[in-house]
């Protein structure tokens, strides 16, 4: 976290030099002009003061005075988002080995139920942002809570869910608090010193990179909902619930929600138990149907990957990959799937995967447990009699 | 109104692979195209300037990148953007997505600010998503993603609908602000042949770090940058693997012995 340094010995008219914030954050205290918590860090001041106001590192040792690893439990109408829960028990882990406490961290409105149930979860505090005004979703104002909450508590590390909110109000978080960010992580692991070793895929997913974030405190990163593992819920609760106050400035933003329309509600892929994919070696859409028999025949979501998402044969909100869904069914069944990096990154923790593919070296063959090289057209429907059947040949 | 789309040329093709003894990246070829999802990011501010017909809308195209990214800029321009900005210079090469953002939010200073910027939802290269609410923190604009549709543009605000996932919201937002687009409801228009033939006198400005107000070299590129990137490798097979070839009877009979034997049927 990069902070603002007031040079006092160079200021010769204070309410000159005060003027220039947008925000009214430069004020007089007891030691000297300094910036209050009004300030939204947007460095107008270190740009037109003539270097009486500079941006500066933590520079004493990165880690000093940060501790905890918080977690960002989203809310929608009060209700967890279950990625929180799943980063909760990441964070769990990797504090036990650094010996750090784990802090959840909630905005919204209405959160009781939601903040009960987060001490369930082994966190040591659960800090709420709780106010009429954090009722819909809006970045800024969102982002002015979080940077309160990091301000107050000085957490080592901030995790966030991946979902749409998420992978908006994090990078916000992040460039206010002048720090680091990792999207998408595949793996956290913590040293004992509180470094966080993050890995992502890149380039598509064709490689991955292990990032860290050495100099530079909160560590930041996000996590997709389904790639980490759900924790038990612990019989017994743990920590606090503490309210923190919430002020005008947090409330305020530029933008206005107007209309709210819920969707027509689908089965969501990413809570489906077992899942029949189809890729582009299907030949039409028509065939699409050989794939909702054997979905139908084993109780599973039908899902299909990019390309037949973009040719318009199945609903978006059906398609596994990086730029759809991430999945982690017991079973999943991927027929005429090559198996792209960007498709097994959103797959690849599936319990059981199975692959029909006509071309013996496609990719998807890497990760299959049951890989099967034959023609979908024909091993699909005997598979699909057989599970109707109950019985093999 | 003025408006920025931030665009981006990525590698034509995500396949690269990467030398197992020595560790370095093989990037293969040097093809590179305008990152997709910037197709709409530059729909959409045309849509917009339509929308505004009578009054004077400017769409500057802004990108960071070595020279050819130039290229980028070139299909947004065929597209019907009126200016060409590109931020070349060896001191951001290296840049995480802060770094990346900080130094965008330094050239839109100094083209003396929009009143709203627009970026694409990602780039098909980083795949992060961060850059356009990172550069609307540095800005101090507000900002909404996953916008599907601008519904009116106004002098002081913008109304669009926007993707979430249990709903489809409709918001107002305070100019100036940032959007990051969707491929929504707009289909991208196909570059224009008379544009491209009048492409030598098409506005193109190069923004270096020594033009802009910071010209702190260790707020930009890799020294800018608070992730660093400890090891790169290839994603790993799993080994506990079966591949069978056979009739389709025998793998149909293979796949559901393998099923039940787990009790997935």
């Amino acid at each position: 976290m990069a902070r603002l340094v007031v040079h006092s010995e160079l200021i010769d008219d204070f309410e000159e030099l005060a003027a220039l914030c947008p925000f009214g954050a430069i004020v007089m205290g007891p030691k000297g002009a300094t910036v209050d918590e009004r300030c939204r860090m947007c460095l107008v001041c270190t740009k037109r003061s003539e270097g009486r106001i500079t941006l500066e590192e933590d520079t004493k040792g990165p880690a000093e005075g940060w501790d905890g690893i918080a977690v960002f439990a989203e809310t929608e109408g009060g209700r967890l988002h279950p990625v929180g829960l799943e980063l909760l028990g990441k964070a769990a882990e990797m504090a036990a080995r650094s010996r750090q406490k784990v802090l959840a961290v909630a905005v919204g409105h209405g959160l009781e139920d939601a903040a009960e149930e987060l001490r369930h979860y082994g966190t040591a505090r659960v800090v709420l942002y709780d106010d009429p005004a954090f009722a819909d979703y809006r970045v800024d104002s969102y982002t002015s809570a979080l940077f309160d909450f990091v301000r107050r508590y000085r957490p080592g590390t901030v995790l966030v869910g991946a979902t749409p909110l998420g992978r908006s109000l994090a990078p916000r978080l992040a460039a206010r608090l002048r720090t680091g960010l990792t999207a998408d992580c595949t793996v956290l692991d913590m040293l004992e010193d509180g470094s966080l070793i993050q890995t992502r895929p890149a380039f598509g997913g064709n490689i991955m990179a292990t990032i860290k974030t050495p100099a530079h405190r909160p560590q930041m990163a996000t996590v997709r909902y389904k790639v980490m593992d759900m924790p038990a819920r612990r019989a017994k609760v743990t920590g606090e619930i503490i309210r923190a106050s919430v002020t005008d400035r947090m409330r305020g933003s530029g933008i206005e929600v107007l209309e709210v329309r819920p969707k027509e509600k689908v089965v969501d892929l990413t809570e489906a138990d077992a899942i029949v994919v189809a890729g582009r070696g299907l030949k039409s859409q028509a065939d699409m149907a050989l794939i909702g028999r054997l979905a139908d025949a084993l109780n599973a979501q039908v899902a299909a990957t990019r390309p037949l998402i973009e040719a318009g044969w199945q609903d978006p909100r059906r398609q596994i990959g990086l730029s759809g869904r991430t999945v982690k069914p017991r079973l999943i069944i991927t027929c005429g799937v090559s198996g792209s990096v960007q498709f097994a990154a959103g797959m690849r923790g599936s319990g059981k995967i199975v692959a029909i593919n006509s071309d013996a070296n496609a990719s998807i063959f890497d990760i299959a447990h049951l890989g099967i090289v034959g023609d979908l057209y024909e091993v699909v429907p005997r598979l699909t009699d057989m599970i109707e059947d109950g019985r093999a040949i | 109104m003025k408006i920025c789309v931030c665009i981006k040329q990525v590698p034509g093709s995500s396949k690269v692979d990467i030398d197992e003894r020595t560790g370095v990246l093989k990037r293969s070829g040097a093809e590179a195209k305008l990152n997709p999802y910037d197709l709409y990011t530059v729909e959409t501010a045309l849509r917009i300037k339509e929308m505004l017909k009578g009054t004077t809308v400017t769409v500057t195209a802004l990108s960071m990148g070595p020279p050819q990214a130039k290229e980028a800029l070139e299909e947004a321009y065929m597209m019907g953007a009126d200016v060409m900005v590109l931020m070349s210079d060896r001191r951001f090469a290296g840049s995480d997505c802060l770094a990346t953002s900080y130094a965008l939010s330094q050239g839109i200073e100094y083209l003396g600010g929009f009143d709203l910027v627009i970026t694409g939802k990602q780039t098909t290269d980083g795949d992060t998503a961060q850059v356009g609410p990172e550069l609307a923190e540095m800005l101090g604009m507000p900002s909404v993603a996953n916008v599907a549709k601008v519904l009116s543009a106004g002098k002081d605000s913008l109304t669009v609908e926007y993707d979430m996932p249990e709903s489809v919201n409709v918001a107002k937002i305070a100019l100036p602000c940032l959007i990051s687009v969707d491929k929504g409801r707009y289909s991208p228009r196909l570059p224009s042949y008379r544009r491209k033939r009048d492409m030598a006198d098409a506005p193109f400005l190069t923004l270096t770090a020594d033009m802009l107000h910071d010209k702190d070299a260790s707020h930009y590129g890799l020294d800018g940058s608070p992730t660093q990137v400890e090891r790169i490798f290839p994603p790993e097979a799993s080994n506990d693997r079966t591949l069978f070839k056979g009739s389709a009877e025998e793998a149909a009979d293979f796949i559901y012995k393998g099923l039940s034997a787990e009790k997935l049927v």
